[in-house]
């Protein structure tokens, strides 16, 4: 049958079936289980109002439960047997995860995994909250937030061929028709080169650096100020706080150092995406480029619920635009930058097309969900495989648990 | 918003030209696709896709001489030309590797046993020598030449015109409009029922219910890839199109619930119960009131399952696509062809193109709804 074709009668089938089997439920409930008539008309009624929620409920409850709660446990099974031969499985125990722990693939993939999770939620957000305070005060702003906003509507793949153009390498008496190469065999080790590559980054990273530092310190402060009501279970969360800002904060530095003494190869064009390590950064920014727009539109809105007086009592006080906006601004849409961090957090730990698209995982560019797909459909180990997703699994459920907190204490 | 009290801020100008340059920081990548997927192979190679708009002056690749020999006064001429189509003009060529610059246009060069070789400004050649060059290596042109900026259509016509292209899109779009649209409708009108249930219909669990929405919301669908392939296979849905519309359903209807239920919850009461009051049935509520006032919620959603469905790789390569490959998408096609043509970027970028462009129409047509849809799902 032609595709097209039955794509038609699904629609046909599914909305009318979708409609028919509310529409036919609903009749039933009220004219023949439980009629609002006779001398039990009003025990009827009841009853059938109690009913009918999860008749309504009942299909997407159904697709729910099969389609994302069953495999959560269908693939803890998974994970915990290995497939025989012929067909049936048997029981391994950890053995699986043991030896997924003994692949340096794995290793390799939760290391950028982690990368990715620090990097691309950070850039995304900052660019997005840059981005939304710029466009709010000028009036082509709209114009520009929906440029911004524009690859939100590209797909992974899409924007992975648009940035492999911009990567893309030709030898040396060639024209270069990658904007990085091209740019990259402009500097030759002059003054401007110094600028450019040396002290330029090394003041992001310290700029980086002094950032990290001053959340930790928002983090660790209610510990030495004594009065202050802690709680006391925070305490190993603000202690883990700290120790992963200063790993960072050392990070940064080293960085900064490795900087300066490194002999850059001017005059060749690279090939960016097989420059171990760094290359884990030229495939973060295709996502950066893709979610800076979703965080500058929820962050914009933010940004213009912030009450008026607030901002008016710090000008009339003397407050200058970036006191302004650091301020009385940020700490007053925390919430939302917390919310946008979580969302990409998420997004981040799922990528898997670009990395498959870009790279495939080879040049030490490989992350859990390509590391998983590899394993599932390449290797056909369906053991390791489930493994690998439950530690995807794993690293969400955080983000899980604090989301389900949230939204309960809404809801009383 | 500094000028509340009356003051201009003097950062005015920094804030026009950094949202300038951050705009087109940001338009910059796709634009380059763009320009690409319009021009042909040889400009492509031969200057960045930025240098397109001028007339440029590049050294083109060598070109040997060729065509058909003809007896003219005593001689042997070979005539011809540089460029078929007509639209550069020659500034300097050469014979040798070493030294393309050697002569400019209408020059006359000396290969030699009496043979010349002369170039004039559009290209056209004239080869001649005393005997025939039947059986010789002929001579190549080294070239170097300015074009006029030229655009052409001829990749679009490639990728989505020709039936016999193995690398053409056209069967891979339909294939893509065929998942998405059912896939877009069904999730829509299952999650608005039990939407309108979470918000308006009071029933014991139901607190718990939205709070195992909201966790299904994040759950990674990499946990459902293998449990529901066996299933599907088992079952004997197998790959197609069925099992792609089931799961884009599946994994599309914890965000519909929770945005529609949010949007259910803020219709205004007193409309459902006078209907209560009037005697209509939660059925007839839903359908004449509550589905009507939810459109710009129905919207929202289906924006956002219309973008994911057509942008997604993963599902279709897990439930879809077989090893024919006879229901292959355009996000797998572009991938097997970054595989096969990597360097062929006439090719790549028309295909990619072609996948952006529908998206892109939809968001800018429809922007508002998403944006809403957007606030709707986070700032809660």
């Amino acid at each position: 049958m032609n595709p097209a074709l039955q794509g038609l009668i699904t629609i046909v089938v599914g909305v009318g079936g979708c409609v028919a089997y509310y529409y036919f439920s609903n009749q039933l409930l009220d004219k023949v289980l439980f009629p609002a008539r006779g001398p039990e008309a009003g025990r009827n009624i009841n009853r059938a109002n109690m009913i009918r929620p999860w008749l309504f409920l009942f299909p997407a409850l159904f697709a729910l439960g099969l389609y994302l709660a069953y495999p959560v446990f269908e693939t803890l099974r998974l994970s915990l047997t290995q497939r025989l031969p012929g067909g049936g499985s048997e029981w391994v125990g950890l053995q699986n995860y043991r030896n997924m722990l003994g692949e340096p693939k794995f290793w390799e993939a939760l290391r950028n995994n982690m990368l990715w999770l620090i990097v691309v939620p950070a850039a995304s957000t900052a660019f997005g909250l840059l981005a939304a305070q710029l466009t709010d005060r000028i009036r082509w702003g709209n114009i520009a937030k929906s440029l911004i906003f524009m690859p939100m509507a590209i797909s992974f793949v899409g924007a992975s061929v648009i940035f492999k153009l911009i990567y893309d390498t030709r030898a040396a008496d060639q024209p270069q028709i990658g904007v990085l190469n091209a740019l990259w065999l402009q500097f030759e080790g002059g003054f401007w080169s110094l600028v450019f590559l040396k002290i330029v980054p090394a003041l992001i990273l310290l700029a980086f650096a002094a950032i990290v530092a001053w959340v930790a310190w928002i983090f660790v402060r209610p510990m030495f100020k004594t009065g202050e009501p802690t709680g006391f279970w925070t305490v190993p969360l603000r202690l883990f706080v700290a120790g992963a800002a200063i790993y960072l904060i050392f990070l940064s530095l080293r960085s900064i150092v490795n900087i300066f003494g490194a002999e850059l190869p001017y005059g060749q064009p690279q090939t960016w995406l097989t420059i171990p390590f760094w290359n884990n950064f030229f495939l973060m920014v295709v996502l950066i480029w893709i979610q800076t727009g979703f965080a500058m539109v929820i962050l914009s809105a933010a940004l213009r619920g912030v009450p008026e007086d607030t901002v008016e009592a710090a000008i009339v006080d003397g407050a200058n635009p970036f006191q302004i906006f650091f301020r009385i601004k940020v700490p007053q849409i925390m919430p939302t930058i917390v919310v946008v961090w979580t969302t990409i957090t998420i997004v981040v730990l799922k990528v898997f097309d670009i990395v498959f698209a870009m790279t495939n995982g080879q040049w030490e560019t490989q992350v859990l969900a390509n590391y998983m797909y590899d394993k599932l459909f390449r290797a056909n180990d369906w053991g390791i495989g489930s493994a690998a997703a439950m530690v995807i699994m794993l690293l969400v459920t955080p983000i899980l648990v604090w989301n389900v907190w949230n939204a309960r204490r809404e809801l009383r | 918003m500094d000028n509340i009290v009356g003051k201009k801020s003097g950062l005015t100008w920094a804030v026009h030209i950094s949202v300038a340059l951050l705009v087109a920081l940001w338009l910059f990548p796709t634009l380059g696709l763009f320009v690409s997927s319009f021009r042909t192979a040889d400009q492509i190679v031969s200057s960045g896709w930025w240098s397109a708009f001028r007339t440029q002056e590049a050294q083109l690749a060598p070109i040997r001489v060729a065509g058909e020999e003809v007896q003219r006064d005593g001689r042997y001429v070979i005539e011809g030309t540089l460029f078929p189509r007509g639209q550069a003009t020659l500034s300097h060529w050469g014979v040798n590797v070493n030294r393309p610059t050697e002569f400019a246009p209408g020059d006359t060069a000396d290969l030699g046993d009496g043979v010349t070789l002369t170039v004039d400004e559009t290209g056209a050649y004239v080869l001649s020598g005393p005997s025939s060059f039947e059986g010789q290596r002929l001579p190549r042109i080294f070239s170097t030449a300015t074009t006029p900026p030229e655009f052409t259509l001829d990749n679009y016509r490639n990728i989505l015109l020709d039936p016999r292209n193995v690398d053409g899109m056209a069967k891979a779009f339909f294939n893509t409009l065929t998942v998405t649209i059912p896939a877009t409708i069904i999730p829509i009108l299952v999650a608005a029922f039990a939407a309108y249930a979470l918000a308006w219909m009071d029933f014991p669990g139901r607190a718990l219910l939205i709070a195992a929405v909201v966790g299904l919301l994040v759950v990674p669908l990499q946990l459902a890839l293998i449990p529901l392939l066996k299933l599907h296979l088992n079952v004997g849905i197998g790959k197609g199109y069925l099992g792609v519309w089931l799961a884009h359903t599946g994994f599309g209807l914890p965000l519909a619930i929770y945005l529609l239920r949010n949007y259910m919850v803020g219709l205004p009461r007193d409309i459902i119960e006078n209907a209560k009051v009037d005697g209509a049935t939660d059925f007839q509520i839903f359908t004449r009131i509550i589905l009507p006032l939810s459109f710009p919620a129905l919207a929202s959603f289906a924006i956002f399952q219309f973008l994911w469905t057509w942008n997604d790789l993963l599902v279709a390569l897990v439930f879809l696509i077989d090893a024919t490959g006879e229901t292959t998408v355009m996000t797998k096609q572009i991938v097997e062809l970054l595989g096969t043509r990597g360097g062929n970027w006439e090719i790549l970028a028309t295909a990619a193109f072609v996948s952006i462009a529908v998206p892109l129409v939809v968001f800018f047509t429809m922007q508002r709804y998403l944006v809403r849809g957007l606030l709707a799902g986070s700032v809660k």
